[in-house]
């Protein structure tokens, strides 16, 4: 079984702590830095990103997760997670964390009377996924790297990028949980690479 | 790709974003920018702070747009306000601003004294005071997004606050054990949708994040509430009444994150200049009593 972490300085931790439970694989919620040496990957949760980040900054969080990253441990980020895990910002905003090539335009779909629900096609998913949009963001940029999963009215609103997924969305706020499976795909991918490595 | 607006889930799952957060009053821009840079996960534009409301006494109407407006354009974290209960036009306003969540409330005085917001009609969401699970389930029932805690807006006294959220937690708990045939009566007793009952009943739990709120003035306070099952907390009077408000706005975002870790809560205390005055709830007549207000 692989453990994923939450983290849990604010926003929708539980609907994902509950999520990566009924997949199957063990969850925990991480409130300090030291806690991610206990985890295979990383989820960054919905909530108010720049709440979190500030939050991030004062309990010092921002380069143990850049370490984590580093080793190859991957990362999922919805909706302020998303605008945290981007390498740019829309606006004179500095970005965050840096972890994937996208330029991320916060509340680019507008404030919460703006937030909506689709029905949307995602790469990989046979069926349409029912995406909920909160004060959600969007791509504007993407790199040459970075795999474009699903787009609503012609922005990008979920990518992956090796080991760091995105979505501008809420999967947790769902009860399908194929996103959740394709990030636990995504770990357990990043372990079998690193056994490989040690043999 | 249909496109739909407002719907419970968008409603409901902005809520579910604030959680684990503080919500904090404020009555122009500078203060909103303290809130927000104190780490607040939204801000409640008001014209006066509810300790202020009751010392002037006289009606208390929603905040002037012109406020409401000027916080709307100083932050990036979401903006509330309050409308009257019953309001229905000061609710409309609110929403046509652009406000990301209103915010029914018993700390202005009453537009209606028998009916609340259709709150289900509005694209923007709503969050309401309760004190029990049968006001809980009504103002769900006319569609409210998000709860909060009654408690005694403005007096620094968490001892209401604290009330409400144990009879809420206490009577979800007696319902989820109560068998099926015993619910109708129960309902009817809690002066509860039956419906929403059932469902509260099945899951255990309420359908909406339920806020602590009235009454919270130190960080201790934001941590006892977070203790007994809040999912976050409303500051209204506490920070902009205290001594030094960045600090203490601070400290209470820390101690709602790091609710269970007292050593940290002690030393955020201990540097904060004395909290906001209090009033002792049973030197208040039931008249003066906000929380009496709603039906």
């Amino acid at each position: 079984m692989i453990t994923i972490g939450v983290l849990g300085l604010q926003g929708a931790v539980e609907e994902h702590l509950n999520q990566i439970k009924a997949a199957g694989e063990q969850a925990i919620i991480v409130k300090k830095p030291e806690q991610l040496k206990e985890i295979d990957g990383l989820i960054i949760p919905g909530g108010e990103s720049t709440t979190m980040r500030k939050l991030m900054d004062r309990y010092g969080f921002m380069e143990p997760i850049k370490t984590f990253f580093e080793l190859k441990k991957p990362v999922f980020g919805t909706c302020a997670g998303m605008v945290l895990a981007a390498k740019k910002l829309t606006g004179d905003e500095e970005a965050y964390l840096g972890l994937m090539d996208i330029s991320v335009k916060r509340n680019g779909f507008g404030r919460q009377r703006d937030s909506f629900e689709a029905q949307l096609s995602i790469k990989g998913m046979e069926e349409p996924f029912t995406t909920v949009f909160i004060r959600a963001p969007f791509a504007e940029e993407i790199g040459e790297d970075v795999e474009v999963l699903a787009l609503y009215e012609d922005h990008v609103v979920a990518a992956r990028q090796e080991h760091v997924l995105v979505s501008a969305f809420h999967p947790e706020l769902t009860g399908d949980n194929r996103f959740i499976q394709l990030f636990i795909e995504m770990v357990k991918e990043s372990i079998s690479k690193v056994e490989v490595k040690m043999c | 790709m249909e496109k739909l607006l407002g719907t419970d889930t968008v409603k409901r799952g902005m809520a579910q974003m604030q959680k684990g957060g503080v919500i904090m009053d404020v009555i122009n821009a500078e203060q909103a920018k303290i809130a927000e840079a104190a780490g607040a996960v939204a801000v409640m534009a008001l014209e006066r702070v509810p300790s202020d409301i009751r010392a002037a006494g006289g009606v208390a109407r929603m905040a002037d747009p012109r406020i409401v407006e000027e916080v709307l354009n100083a932050v990036s974290i979401p903006v509330m306000a309050k409308a009257r209960i019953g309001h229905i036009v000061e609710a409309r306003i609110l929403e046509s601003m652009g406000v990301d969540y209103i915010d029914e409330s018993e700390v202005l005085t009453p537009a209606d004294e028998e009916y609340h917001l259709l709150k289900s009609d509005f694209t923007v969401p709503f969050v309401c005071g309760c004190r029990d699970l049968g006001e809980a389930a009504r103002r769900i029932g006319e569609g409210a997004s998000m709860l909060r805690t009654k408690g005694e807006p403005g007096t620094g006294n968490i001892v209401e606050a604290v009330r409400h959220m144990r009879k809420v937690l206490s009577q979800i708990r007696k319902v989820s054990v109560m068998s099926d045939d015993e619910l109708m009566t129960e309902a009817k007793i809690l002066g509860a949708p039956y419906e929403i009952l059932r469902e509260i009943k099945r899951t255990g739990k309420l359908p909406v994040v339920n806020f602590a709120a009235g009454g919270i003035a130190t960080p201790a306070d934001a941590a006892l509430m977070m203790e007994l099952g809040a999912d976050g907390v409303f500051v209204g009077s506490g920070i902009f009444k205290s001594e030094n408000p960045e600090k203490f706005a601070t400290a209470i975002v820390q101690a709602t994150t790091y609710y269970t870790d007292y050593e940290l809560i002690g030393r955020l205390s201990k540097e904060l200049g004395s909290a906001m005055k209090g009033i002792d709830i049973s030197k208040l007549a039931p008249s003066e009593r906000m929380q009496e207000r709603g039906w």
